[in-house]
């Protein structure tokens, strides 16, 4: 009887740990092979590169599934599968960044020269000036982006990281707050040119009919500005531990200085990334600056007083105004445009460097 | 200068939640109070109550009368600032400022209320207050470095100087040790043992070791039901609490036969 109860004990023999993999060389030999078959055939058969780029990809999708499929298994096959798709939408989604730079850089960079940043465009007429027979040049583009753009910040900063102070540390879950977060989300996603109409509107109220100036400008993109900062400021507060705030207070520091000494030193490198991507962002703007700052050819360094160039009207006149020295107006559009893109970037890689410098450091 | 607290018929509120009801009590001064109970049973709420930092919580509010020195801290008037200068807290998780170093960490009780000192004066009560927190030893070549570079243990205790260097009346410790390992623990517990001299500490605790060893009266919160409002069980000597207690409830808790 005992022999029975006894249940057999099972034989437990051990899980292979070792499957059969494809060597690392695998993926660079499956594309070179796929392009080079899709390369072979399309050549025979007159496709442009996008056809053989296309059938290479068909192939290597297929061709490379299959053969993991075949070594390793289903569920690596899938692996396979799955990340080549993911890398392909990497290489689309990189496509018009490299496109876009190497256009802008290959026709702006040259016509870059210390003439190009030194003259304005007075009295130029194709490549030279009439009177002094030097090139003409974005002086008074530059002036007037540089001028307006800082104009706009001073005005936008000050009114963004205070607004988003109160939604944090004031109003947390008025019913006022609530609103006002909201309105600020619908700012965000306002055209420009409806900024460009309001600040148009408002100066003409004030100035009179006809008026022109940077300042105009200026305030367009402040309005456009403004949502940006507040809602990078108010995600940076937020941010702050509670715990700092209540330490602080069990010290019997007041509520703003609090708010002074410790949690905008705390949050401070974020809001300057923050402030930085946001002029990042409205120095590339068009259409208000083309209601409201006008278009001139003279640099212009009085935000307050008559018309000015930015760089992005002055890549949009320059390209439309055509004519005889259409080329010449171009090939100064490609030089303003690969300026913006470099200030725009150096505004980016400023921004990170804020949030380095600026971010509570442990010491270690 | 410490100074003792009379507690009657406070009533705490989360909003329209009733969160501790009546409790009344005296603590006094020079002495360690502890409260100990379940968690979820009021006492950080209480203790949070006692110097006015229960309010910085949206909605919250309190009933009763929690008399320091003669005057109601809840009487209408009161500056929720002064309360705080007078009653400094120390929390459970340490929460050194990080934009500061270890020398500014401790003087920003006085730099944030901007009280204008010399050099001297101020690395005098730098010194005083790491040596009073038992930390001088341990930072006094590296003032200069981030408060947030020094171990949980050390911060804590940096926590402990910023806050005896505004020369509080009475110290509050919310679970001071609950994220620290026993050698720390036991160096803030002897730091606990050397501050009662000085001033009226009142301490959370979920260690009941620590209440035993540390505290000269320890009052028992309980909750009567999930859901109900906490409340205080017992309050006495922490030797008859922990030998002869005069609940049964604080009994079974004490020993572990809870529920």
């Amino acid at each position: 009887m005992t022999e029975l109860l006894e249940p057999e004990a099972p034989v437990r023999r051990p899980i292979p740990l070792q499957a059969p993999q494809l060597p690392r060389w695998a993926p660079p030999v499956a594309l070179f092979l796929s392009l080079a078959a899709a390369g072979l055939v399309g050549l025979l058969l007159g496709w442009g590169p996008a056809g053989i780029a296309v059938v290479a990809w068909v192939l290597f999708l297929v061709g490379f599934t299959g053969w993991a499929q075949a070594i390793e298994g289903r569920r690596k096959a899938v692996d396979r599968m799955f990340a080549t798709l993911i890398w392909s939408t990497f290489v689309i989604a990189m496509v018009p960044l490299v496109s876009v730079t190497w256009e802008v850089v290959s026709k702006g960079h040259g016509i870059i020269g210390a003439d190009f940043f030194a003259n304005d465009m007075r009295g130029v007429l194709g490549e030279t000036n009439i009177v002094t027979g030097e090139p003409g040049g974005i002086k008074h583009a530059l002036v007037g982006t540089l001028m307006i753009t800082l104009t706009a910040t001073a005005m936008a900063v000050p009114v963004g990281v205070m607004a988003a102070i109160y939604l944090v540390e004031y109003g947390k879950r008025t019913r006022f707050a609530r609103t006002i977060t909201f309105l600020v989300d619908v700012m965000t996603g306002i055209p420009s040119i409806v900024a460009g109409l309001f600040a148009f509107s408002l100066l003409t109220l004030i100035f009179g009919a006809a008026y022109r100036s940077g300042f105009g400008g200026s305030v367009a993109l402040a309005v456009i500005m403004v949502p940006i900062v507040v809602r990078a400021t108010e995600e940076m507060l937020k941010l702050v531990p509670d715990e700092l705030r209540e330490a602080s207070y069990a010290l019997g520091v007041p509520k703003w200085r609090t708010i002074v000494k410790v949690v905008l030193p705390t949050a401070f490198g974020g809001i300057a990334t923050g402030v930085t991507l946001a002029v990042a962002r409205v120095a590339g703007e068009t259409a208000p600056l083309l209601i409201i700052a006008g278009s001139t050819t003279v640099a212009n360094w009085n935000v307050f007083e008559g018309r000015m160039m930015t760089l992005p009207v002055f890549i949009y006149s320059s390209v439309t105004t055509g004519g005889k020295y259409a080329a010449e107006q171009e090939a100064r559009a490609w030089g303003a445009a690969l300026v913006l893109v470099v200030i725009v970037m150096s505004l980016n890689l400023l921004a990170r460097l804020l949030g380095k410098i600026f971010s509570p450091k442990t010491g270690r | 200068m410490a100074k003792s607290i009379d507690v009657s018929d406070v009533n705490i509120y989360y909003g329209d939640f009733l969160a501790v009801e009546g409790v009344n009590m005296s603590i006094r001064a020079r002495s360690v109070t502890a409260f100990i109970g379940p968690s979820g049973c009021g006492k950080s709420t209480f203790l949070r109550s006692l110097n006015r930092m229960h309010e910085v919580i949206p909605g919250a509010r309190v009933e009763g009368k929690i008399v320091v020195d003669a005057q109601d801290l809840y009487a209408p008037g009161v500056d929720p600032v002064a309360v705080r200068r007078q009653i400094g807290m120390v929390f459970q998780r340490p929460n050194p400022f990080p934009t500061m170093s270890i020398y500014d960490n401790v003087l920003a009780g006085n730099r944030l209320n901007s009280k204008k000192m010399k050099k001297s004066e101020a690395d005098d009560i730098v010194e005083k207050s790491l040596r009073g927190a038992n930390l001088w030893t341990e930072v006094k070549d590296r003032l200069g470095k981030p408060g947030m570079g020094l171990s949980g243990g050390q911060q804590q205790r940096l926590c402990i100087a910023r806050a005896i260097a505004v020369e509080p009346q009475v110290l509050l410790m919310d679970e001071p040790c609950s994220a620290l390992d026993p050698i720390s623990t036991s160096a803030i517990e002897d730091l606990i043992h050397e501050l009662k001299s000085e001033y009226t500490i009142v301490i959370v605790t979920h260690n009941m070791q620590q209440a035993a060893r540390v505290s000269d009266e320890t009052g028992f919160f309980n909750l009567k039901a999930t859901g109900e409002p906490g409340h205080l069980v017992e309050f006495n000597p922490t030797a008859k609490m922990f030998a002869n207690p005069d609940n049964a409830a604080t009994e079974a808790y004490i020993s572990g036969r809870f529920g």
